[in-house]
């Protein structure tokens, strides 16, 4: 059973609708499954029309996917936007200055790294020197 | 100079916390090396060839007496007693164990410094030209620059895991000190009818691949500079390789794409950006620019250092190589020299730093600069005060007058410490520096670059020496090639390839027969060797270096 991470720590699955690869999208898609190597040429379209939005981290040396996240937020997505993969602790606050409601993890991860080192980072907007700068 | 708000205490001693119980989740075991690899590289931990290695950022090269003699300590109680200086404004200690260095993180934090991102595929050390704040050629102080760009970079949400590495560098002058154009993005400050903004440059990096970088944008006003820069760097995200480490510089991205392509997706992204940043970003420069506010200069009496100068020959050739102009009047840059002959470039013990501590106190408004060249920089010395510092700099190894001659040489450190490294650089370095001072022939071969790197990642950056020394591995002997020509200021070349490489024994001999074929050919003491090399070409120098081979060719 994956574990879907928020600032409230580990819990379940609650999200009903089923992601859908972007190669298996059409026009009625609403809900999106994005690799980390998407063509940002379609982010516009997929911001408008989207629901919610699944972003892949195959590796958590792969950071395209924190890229991605901002571009969609910067174009005005505001549904649910969710990290899946191979994502660190240490990177939740990340994921969630680059624009992420929350994470998706699998039950290994989960059992390596313990909730409680996934809580100690959710107080991600203190000591935040980007946001700062903005306003 | 800038000291840290409550804001930057409070960031640094978070994240030492973070980083002390990472390295603890590492020793459990709730961390894989793998995982806990690009966590200590954030933080500035290598593990190198015989040890872990810390490299910590000396900030756009500025540090006070305080911070040098905390690095002093430092040095002394975690590691073995002297650090060494790079060519990032940075200083690496060579030896700490794991378990310590979360201490002495804390101990870098009492004193405003840090070992964040001077590692690992993120936004490096912001470094800036040395003499900032002093030189008289200046157009605007380029350290508030380095200071906004190092909080924006500053565990930036979106960068901390990109494609590969990514170096910033700023100047204010258009003499380039900084060598911008091997930046992944080189800023340099120019001023536009009275308003002040950036040239842009990006895709310069030396490397296995080595590229001056291309202009993005001529003009760039001021307050546009954080979402241009973080324009830049997303699209470099999304667009560079991944599928191959040797490829996934930004260099590449741009050689792949196109300039033009790149600047297209730059400004499409930067109007996205731009609206997010109100305008908090231009107040935090002014409280930035008000901290940088040159210090209070004094006027007074030089002729007692004319007269010292003219009586001391050694204090006159030492004030000859080792000064540069300061903007102030009675004013003098001094770069001490940390290239005594047959010594490590760039090394430096504790001893020597609290001497340097104590001079700038004494005779330098508190100021100190690390510069790329691994030397240590007194930017603001009253010409009053040059005897006196120069018999204390004496009476400590560091009086040697040889600040941009031909054993002012930039190495790496080489096999001697670094895993990466095919050949040796630092004993190349030494033997080159004993030579020439038992020929005597320094002073009057006059300004020229070596730069020794001991392998393809050109951490000595050897392309933009004037001679370049590269160490290969050819079948498990040390095999050294040579560059000519390269350039790493305004006019920015990179070297071009003499012709087979030498054994350790025969590059020594080699770089000498390069000096001798300038001495001959020079019109006269005031063309340089890099002048002459442009003007009579690679032919002669090769030559030089392969003199069977021109016998046979006839």
């Amino acid at each position: 059973m994956n574990v879907i991470v928020t600032d409230a720590g580990f819990g379940p699955e609650t999200f009903e609708q089923r992601f859908v690869p972007l190669d298996a999208a059409d026009g009625a898609t609403r809900v999106f499954d994005l690799p980390s190597n998407a063509d940002p040429d379609h982010l516009p379209d997929i911001a408008r029309r989207a629901e919610a939005i699944r972003i892949a981290f195959p590796s958590f040396a792969d950071g395209r996917g924190f890229t991605l996240a901002r571009r969609l937020r910067l174009l005005g997505f505001q549904g649910r936007l969710r990290a899946h993969g191979h994502v660190l602790a240490d990177q939740y606050a990340m994921a969630r200055r680059a624009g992420f409601d929350e994470v998706e993890i699998d039950a290994e991860l989960a059992a390596r790294q313990p909730e409680a080192q996934w809580r100690a980072r959710a107080d991600w907007q203190a000591h935040d020197y980007r946001t700062r700068l903005l306003v | 100079m800038y000291e840290y708000t409550e804001f930057d205490s409070a960031f640094l001693a978070e994240r030492n916390a973070q980083f002390r119980a990472q390295v603890e989740r590492r020793l459990s075991g709730a961390l894989t090396e793998d995982e806990f690899k690009p966590l200590r590289l954030m933080n500035g931990l290598y593990l190198q060839l015989h040890a872990y290695m810390l490299r910590v950022a000396i900030p756009y090269g500025t540090l006070n007496a305080a911070q040098m003699r905390q690095l002093a300590l430092i040095s002394e109680r975690w590691d073995k007693g002297y650090g060494h200086f790079t060519t990032r404004q940075n200083i690496q200690f060579n030896w700490p164990r794991l378990q310590d260095v979360p201490d002495m993180l804390d101990a870098l934090a009492e004193v405003g410094l840090h070992a964040i991102q001077t590692s690992g595929n993120t936004i490096r050390n912001v470094t800036a030209d040395h003499f900032a704040g002093a030189a008289g050629d200046e157009i605007a102080d380029p350290r508030p620059y380095a200071e906004l760009i190092r909080q924006w970079s500053t565990d930036h949400p979106e960068f901390q895991f990109l494609g590969r590495k990514f170096k910033i560098a700023v100047t204010g002058a258009s003499a380039d000190r900084a060598v911008i154009r091997a930046h992944d993005i080189g800023l340099q400050i120019v001023e536009n009818e009275g308003e002040i903004g950036f040239r842009v440059l990006v895709g310069g990096g030396l490397g296995r691949t080595p590229m001056i970088g291309k202009v993005i944008r001529e003009f760039l006003p001021e307050a546009d500079l954080l979402p241009y820069l973080e324009a830049i760097v997303a699209v470099y995200n999304l667009l560079g390789r991944r599928d191959n480490k040797y490829k996934a510089r930004i260099k590449i991205t741009v050689h792949e794409n196109g300039i033009d392509n790149i600047r297209a997706l730059t400004e499409a992204e930067f109007v996205l950006r731009r609206a997010a940043f109100t305008g908090a970003g231009a107040a935090r420069l002014g409280e930035i620019q008000a901290a940088f506010a040159p210090p209070a200069f004094r006027t007074g009496d030089v002729s007692a250092y004319e007269t010292a100068r003219a009586g001391d020959p050694v204090l006159r050739s030492w004030a000859d190589t080792n000064l540069f102009a300061h903007r102030a009047e009675g004013y003098a840059i001094v770069s001490v020299s940390l290239k005594a002959h047959g010594a490590t470039p760039g090394d430096a013990t504790a001893a020597q730093m609290r001497v340097l501590a104590d001079l700038a106190e004494r005779y330098g408004h508190d100021e100190l600069r690390i510069s790329h060249e691994q030397n240590v920089i007194l930017p603001h010395v009253h010409k009053s005060d040059l005897p006196a510092l120069h018999a204390t700099l004496q009476q400590h190894g560091l009086a040697t007058a040889n600040i941009g001659l031909i054993s002012d040489i930039i190495a790496c450190p080489g096999m001697d410490y670094c895993a990466l490294a095919t050949a040796r650089s630092i004993p190349i370095a030494q033997e080159i520096a004993t030579c020439f001072d038992e020929l005597k022939l320094e002073h009057d071969v006059g300004p020229l670059k070596i730069k020794i790197s001991g392998c393809i990642n050109a951490c000595g950056h050897h392309h933009v020496g004037h001679i370049g020394i590269l160490g290969l591995d050819r079948a498990g002997v040390e095999n050294y090639q040579v560059t000519l020509g390269g350039d790493g200021t305004e006019d920015a070349a990179l070297g071009e390839r003499a012709g087979p490489g030498f054994s350790a024994e025969e590059i020594v001999p080699a770089i000498e027969r390069l000096v001798h074929v300038y001495l001959d050919l020079r019109q006269d003491r005031g063309e340089t060797f890099l002048q002459t090399y442009r003007r009579i070409g690679i032919a002669p120098f090769k030559a030089a270096l392969y003199p069977a081979e021109a016998v046979a060719a006839e």
